[in-house]
């Protein structure tokens, strides 16, 4: 990676110096997002492994690949390790953190050294969390609900707790980072409504990331102190209350699912423009979406506890609510379609991830009405129809996002472009896997099978048998560009300051960009998108 | 493996319909919005392909009008699913006042029922077809769900408290039980099944088997066994409040408030008798946390329930 040198005679963020140290003590955002991109592709690739041991495991009813407390630990791991470690930091870290200033016209983030350092908390709590559940072992799955989690599982709680509360340090000072250098450095010119829509939903994000994240401390670290000294918050027995842990969990985890897909949200916009380029269709309402995701997700937890014996007054409220965040996800999918009309649309694998988003996020947002409908959700809750619809929302919508962007933007952080053909190939292979994979687990859900389960009855059988072919068909899809973006680095061809001739600040600078990412500051005197207003400039950037 | 391959759940409770009915709706909306989403993609990609490198569209902004139609539109529909939601877990919530009765215990890893007449069982719930039958819920140790998919009924067992969910079966047969809330090792292992008979065969089937004494009985003798009675009756010394009628009845507290006398008051009172003291009462009560099991508990309660159906002198007569 070091090595990567495009034009030896310009220096760039990847050249300016080499070494080890040089990149563990960089306070470069560009820097770090690769850091970042490297720790989480791990951990991606740990997470991962772990589904496909479930998916070998459930190809048959009886539990005979492994035992249950191995299952259970598996999918715990994959929770964890997916939900907290990759998810949550995917797009805000490596994507927000290379492109928040790029896009901005900064020169870095407001507070680098604090982007640093968290960089070395998620590192430090997400390795730490990763040694303990694979060595050690936790079998609470993600969501740790009382009093299971605080007295009676008899695996590694407390250690995972403690990590997970460390790299929770990482996504708020992220966030306060984001929010504070959204607010001061944008260059001159570039008011709120005129930046690009990635900014506006890394803001929402970041409000959200800041917001949250301490009650889920609170309510973990809690759990914690339940496990090593017995003070009665959650476990009955101790005069405690099992539901209320529900409700602190909630509070932060459902919004940490906006967490998720309000970012991948944001690439979308880019990806629909750059290779439509057309503005936005109904910037601003896409826009005030974001912000109404974010304020609306707080008050929907609830609705994870329809039958939780919660009060059935307190369950239509969580119902209403969660019914109306319906509004501002349709909102950015209609307005996503039609910026496509009359437009002038190219294929390049981004494009076809961002589709595959649109497409799937749909299916995911419909099926999250079902439920969010109370009468539906008693019959659904806890089976494979959940397990289908959120992973419709934070496989088929964030990593897809996530993957879109990725190759979207490679150019301008490597510096070379990656192989069209082979990309093509795998985001083929990953919507086809994906939806093999995700499809027959509706239909398991509705069936009536209940998630975590190790072993199953028999009729079951004939859809899981369909979910494990399809599970090996979208392992393969996130194998191949593993491959071929890390050949790239190195052997592709030099990829040009703007190769998809898109518009937008991060393309009129060198690829790779220089330390500072711009030879001087931009002035910005037109709104985000300006597709077909300033084609000089877009031919003159390559 | 082909053998037998349902893609939908049986039908077996009244409710089950409606919630399909719902359901449909549901799918209906989705599969026009994919639909409708899928076509247009599809149109715009085939129509407005690039056809040069040069191309550049003309910029449209927005569209007010189509912005509001498309914030409008989909909020009634949500609005009608959030409506006919509501309306059927209203349904589930609130059980016929007639309906059979049964306690629900689960522990990890199994499930115990307690009828009304005595019967217990294990992983297996044995009812009337066209009963309505009313299930209050518990856990000795970690959160357990009940599930019976051919009824789409679903209700949380959680430790400390009780809950309640109902159904009607409307056919005989065997459907699946199964523990959906993740409870550890065994969680999987936790499943077993309900046998719904005709009304004949579950009176024959409610005389079979052990000779169990009826819960309420077994609760009075409990009373009298732990000492409650030594208090709870009008010629005692110390003065404790008087049970009978007790049940469905509001309470006033010495903090002020009122509670309504439910099972999960009545629990509470025996474990924890420091929490809701009745008003003009001194908390003289010790706890029996440690002392009764959550079977004895629901026996204690059918016991006090019991009375509140009876006037006390019925209660002589009875004996």
């Amino acid at each position: 990676m070091s090595q990567a040198v495009v034009e030896p005679q310009r220096e760039h963020y990847l050249n300016v110096s080499y070494g080890v140290t040089s990149w563990l003590f960089t306070t470069d955002h560009k820097r770090i997002a690769l850091l970042y991109l490297a720790t989480i592709t791990l951990l991606f690739f740990v997470g991962g492994a772990a589904a496909v041991l479930m998916r070998l495991e459930l190809i048959t009813p009886p539990g005979d690949l492994v035992q249950s407390e191995i299952y259970n630990r598996l999918f715990t791991i994959h929770g964890v390790i997916m939900i907290f470690f990759f998810l949550i930091p995917s797009i805000p870290a490596v994507l927000g953190n290379f492109l928040v200033p790029m896009m901005i016209g900064a020169r870095d983030l407001a507070f680098p050294r604090l982007n640093l350092a968290s960089w070395y908390l998620f590192t430090v709590g997400s390795v730490f969390t990763l040694v303990v559940v694979v060595v050690g072992g936790v079998d609470t799955g993600w969501t740790f609900y009382t009093p299971y989690s605080s007295t009676y599982s008899n695996s590694y709680v407390v250690p995972t707790i403690a990590g997970i509360f460390v790299a929770g340090f990482s996504s708020i000072l992220t966030g306060l980072n984001f929010i504070v250098t959204i607010h001061t450095m944008r260059a001159p010119g570039l008011t709120w409504f005129r930046l690009p829509l990635f900014i506006w939903s890394h803001y929402a994000t970041s409000m959200i990331i800041i917001l949250g994240t301490p009650v889920v401390a609170i309510a973990l670290t809690l759990v914690a102190l339940e496990r090593a000294f017995g003070i009665g918050i959650f476990d009955p027995a101790l005069g405690g209350d099992p539901i209320l842990f529900q409700h602190l969990f909630w509070f932060y985890s459902h919004p940490a699912v906006y967490i998720m897909v309000l970012p991948a949200m944001g690439v979308v916009s880019e990806l629909i423009a750059a290779f439509s380029r057309k503005r936005i269709f109904g910037y601003s309402f896409i826009a005030f979406s974001s912000i109404a995701i974010a304020v609306l997700g707080f008050f929907v937890w609830g609705h994870h506890m329809f039958v939780s014996g919660q009060s059935v007054y307190a369950s239509m409220i969580f119902s209403f609510l969660s019914m109306l965040v319906a509004i501002p996800s349709a909102i950015k999918v209609f307005n996503w379609t039609a910026t496509l009309y009359k437009g002038s649309i190219s294929y390049q694998a981004p494009m076809l991830y961002a589709l595959g988003f649109i497409g799937l996020f749909t299916i995911g947002g419909l099926t999250g009405l079902f439920v969010a409908s109370l009468g539906v959700d008693v019959h659904v809750h806890d089976t494979y129809f959940v397990v289908a619809h959120f992973h419709y929302i934070m496989v088929g919508g964030t990593v897809m996002a996530y993957l879109g962007g990725i190759h979207y933007w490679w150019p301008k952080i490597s510096g070379r472009m990656y192989p069209e053909g082979w990309a093509k190939f795998s985001a083929l292979l990953i919507f086809v896997g994906f939806n093999l994979t995700f499809f027959p687990q509706f239909l398991l859900g509705y069936l009536g099978m209940p998630r975590r389960y190790h072993f199953y009855v028999d009729e079951f059988q004939v859809l899981n048998v369909m979910s494990s072919a399809g599970a090996s068909i979208l392992g393969v899809g996130y194998v191949v560009p593993l491959i071929y973006l890390i050949w790239a680095m190195r052997y592709a061809p030099p990829a040009g300051p703007n190769p998809w001739r898109a518009v937008g600040l991060e393309w009129q600078t060198p690829s790779p960009p220089p330390t500072h990412n711009f030879e001087r500051t931009p002035v910005v005197t037109q709104p985000a998108y300006a597709y077909g207003t300033q084609e000089e400039d877009i031919k003159g950037g390559r | 493996m082909w053998s037998d391959f349902p893609l939908f759940p049986d039908q077996a409770s009244t409710i089950a319909g409606r919630v399909d009915a719902l359901y449909f709706y549901l799918v209906a909306v989705s599969v026009f919005f994919v639909s409708l989403i899928f076509l247009l993609l599809l149109i715009f990609a085939v129509k407005y392909r690039r056809r040069s490198e040069d191309e550049q569209p003309r910029p449209i902004l927005a569209n007010l009008p189509l912005e509001v139609a498309w914030m409008i539109i989909p909020f009634i529909l949500v609005m009608i699913m959030f409506t006919w939601g509501a309306s059927l877990y209203f349904t589930t919530a609130r059980p016929p006042t007639d309906a059979l009765e049964v306690f629900v215990i689960g522990k990890q890893w199994m499930w115990k029922f307690q009828h009304p007449e005595g019967r217990r069982e294990i992983n297996e719930l044995h009812v009337p077809v066209g009963y309505p039958v009313r299930l209050t819920i518990t856990s000795q140790d970690v959160i357990h769900s009940v599930y019976v998919p051919a009824f789409r009924i679903k209700m949380d067992a959680v430790p400390g408290r009780y809950t309640a969910t109902w159904f009607e079966a409307t056919k005989t047969g065997t459907f699946h039980l199964f523990c959906a809330e993740y409870c550890g090792t065994v969680h999987p292992g936790m499943i077993g099944r309900v046998v719904v008979m005709t009304p004949t065969e579950y009176e024959q089937w409610l005389r079979t088997g052990a000779a169990a004494e009826p819960l309420a009985a077994a609760g009075r003798q409990l009373f009298q066994q732990l000492g409650c009675s030594g208090c709870h009756s009008p010629n005692s010394t110390v003065r404790a409040p008087l049970l009978e009628g007790l049940y469905g009845r509001p309470v006033p507290l010495q903090s002020g408030g009122v509670v309504i006398a439910d099972e999960g008051y009545i629990r509470d009172s025996i474990l924890l008798p420091q929490k809701d003291i009745v008003a003009g009462y001194a908390p003289v009560m010790p706890s029996f946390q440690g002392r009764v099991s959550e079977e004895e508990l629901m026996q204690i309660i059918a016991y006090i329930r019991s009375l509140g159906r009876e006037t006390p002198e019925s209660r002589e007569a009875a004996r």
